[in-house]
């Protein structure tokens, strides 16, 4: 499968929720040291839950489209169901495989948000990599 | 000035590509898409003689060298060392023992900065890198810097890509203990004065060490020509397998060093509290060395001799001419580094407004195989003012054909993202 996909450009192209908030209650900002992709996420939480956020950054279409789908996807949602979300969420919103570097581009928005509000530093997907 | 590979090399009118392809099995398999293979600056393909050479060592003659007293290990022994006698005169070493076995090109520097540098270097001294270095020829010397306190400077490069040599004086001086350069950028391809800047280097009495990782494979290196004291290099480069790189030394230096890694096949005798060395190479290679690989190299060596060292930069020249030309035509690109003639094969760009990644990620789609990132050499990305580049490079066996297929991908990548930008 192609991941110049349609649905992903179209992501690329015009971003949901892209832009920043005032007075955001979490705000964090990570880059992809591999590539240069640059995401930063604003959340307001009220009662536990994301009532609004916005992203910005710039990068390749896969990290760009990755954190534009993923903002869709949480707006309105519990922040602790930003817990549970995996690697492989995010690589069923984005509908194409990844291979291990374009995977880093298409996790950056995750692994962005999981640092804001959770302090998580890890890259989604690598917690769970030790020899079985 | 120093001598251009370019000033003696025949012209060329019988490099016969194809048969040259037909010795790369990678080269001919039958996928959906062909493989296009523009990536050889950061490993290259390896032909069929040198696998085989690889195989028939595991296959008739596996066993430890230097050790067993029976037939297939003395046989062993002889091809290791016969290795190390052939890629000795590739580069024109006076004496086999002066060839080191590494893993790779970062293994060998890492090796002169812990043992030479740690034993040679102090506070107030001064180690000279250029901003074009590979990762792997910085990091051991910043290291080393933070170890004795020695400082490490840098040689500037123009805006075109090629070193800064204007004011040498005032960065080489009598604090300088050593020089470490690459020959040629594996970014831009610039091919530095190695030669000027040794005898530069060694009018103050500093040492030279040049990384050949992006030279050896692609032109005749002499070492003794050229006066380094120390040349690293790394086999899957040149045609040859993974996991076996090379150090020259000079005699004398390799004799004074101390020995890097300590254990098995370096020493002469051992004692409890102490022992003493076995004469270099062996005091630098201890423990089970990559024997299949040391073989593979040679079989690489060979090979290379037998299509041509100057052959092999005329056909590059080829490519490197016509890439040039035809991605200049491309709107909105943006090429890195100095002319073609000033190069090796290979060209570095960025299309406006299109992140290399995706660039990279496109030329995929149609079998092109390239490079995306900083290919470890940040400082020189930031020189340039760009994260990251896309990277072709050219070997022996690529065609002009493979690179119309490189610039029409360029396009497909311009129709499919351009007017996508926000
Ligand atoms: C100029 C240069 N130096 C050093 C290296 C490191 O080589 P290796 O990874 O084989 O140690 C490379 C590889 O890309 C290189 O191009």
């Amino acid at each position: 499968m192609n991941i110049y996909e349609e649905d992903i450009l179209d992501h690329y192209e015009s971003p949901s929720n892209y832009g920043t908030l005032e007075n955001p209650d979490i705000s964090y900002e990570e880059d992809n040291p591999l590539c240069g992709d640059q995401i930063r996420m604003d959340l307001k939480v009220e009662d536990g839950v994301i009532t609004d956020l916005r992203f910005c950054g710039h990068g390749c279409t896969i990290s760009q489209a990755a954190a534009s789908m993923l903002t869709e996807e949480i707006k309105g949602q519990r922040l602790d169901e930003v817990k549970r979300l995996s690697k492989d969420d995010i690589l069923e919103m984005l509908g194409i495989p990844l291979g291990p570097v374009r995977l880093k581009c298409g996790l950056l928005a995750l692994k962005v948000l999981k640092a804001g509000a959770y302090g998580l530093k890890g890259w989604p997907g690598e917690e769970d990599e030790e020899t079985k | 000035m120093y001598a251009h590979p370019m000033n003696n090399a025949p012209t060329l009118n019988e490099f016969d590509v194809e048969a040259i392809r037909n010795d790369f099995s990678i080269l001919k398999q039958e996928n959906d898409l062909p493989l296009i293979y523009l990536d050889s600056a950061a490993t290259s393909q390896t032909p069929d003689c040198v696998i085989e050479a690889m195989d028939g060592y595991y296959r008739t003659y596996n066993s430890n060298i230097h050790r067993g007293i029976y037939r297939i290990s003395e046989e062993a022994t002889a091809k290791y060392e016969e290795a190390r006698q052939r890629i000795g005169r590739l580069i024109n070493a006076r004496r086999s023992s002066q060839i080191v076995f590494t893993r790779n090109t970062t293994e060998s520097i890492n090796l002169v900065a812990y043992s030479w540098g740690s034993a040679n270097l102090r506070e107030g001294d001064e180690i000279l890198v250029t901003v074009m270095e590979h990762h792997s020829n910085l990091l051991p010397w910043q290291l080393l810097s933070q170890r004795t306190g020695a400082k490490v400077r840098f040689i500037e490069i123009t805006d075109e890509g090629v070193l800064q040599l204007d004011g040498l004086e005032r960065l080489l001086t009598d604090r300088t203990k050593l020089i470490a350069m690459t020959h040629v950028s594996n970014v831009l391809g610039t091919i530095n004065p190695v030669q000027q800047l040794a005898a530069a280097a060694h009018a103050v009495g500093a040492k030279v060490l040049i990384d050949g990782a992006q030279s050896v494979p692609h032109f005749d290196v002499d070492v003794q020509g050229l006066d380094c004291d120390f040349l690293a290099f790394s086999g899957h480069k040149m045609c040859g397998p993974t996991g076996i790189g090379v150090l020259y030394g000079k005699s004398d230096l390799l004799e004074e060093m101390p020995p890097f890694l300590g254990g098995g096949s370096m020493i002469r005798s051992v004692q409890r509290e102490s022992s003493t060395y076995a004469d270099v190479p062996a005091k630098f290679e201890a423990g089970t060395p990559a024997i299949a690989e040391a073989i593979g190299l040679a079989a690489a060596v060979d090979y290379l001799n037998k299509v041509g060292l100057e052959a092999i930069f005329v056909h590059e020249h080829e490519l490197l001419e016509y890439a040039h030309q035809k991605l200049s035509e491309i709107e909105g690109i943006t090429i890195y580094g100095p002319k073609p003639r000033q190069k090796t094969g290979a060209i570095t760009f960025n299309l406006e407004g299109i992140h290399p990644h995706d660039i990279a990620g496109i030329l995929d789609t149609v079998g092109v195989a390239v490079r995306a990132g900083h290919h470890c050499a940040q400082p020189l990305m930031q020189k340039f003012g760009v994260i990251a580049t896309v990277r072709a490079s050219f070997y022996l066996y690529n065609k002009l054909e493979e690179i119309d297929s490189l610039s029409e991908g360029l396009l497909k990548a311009q129709r499919i993202l351009t007017r996508r930008r926000r």
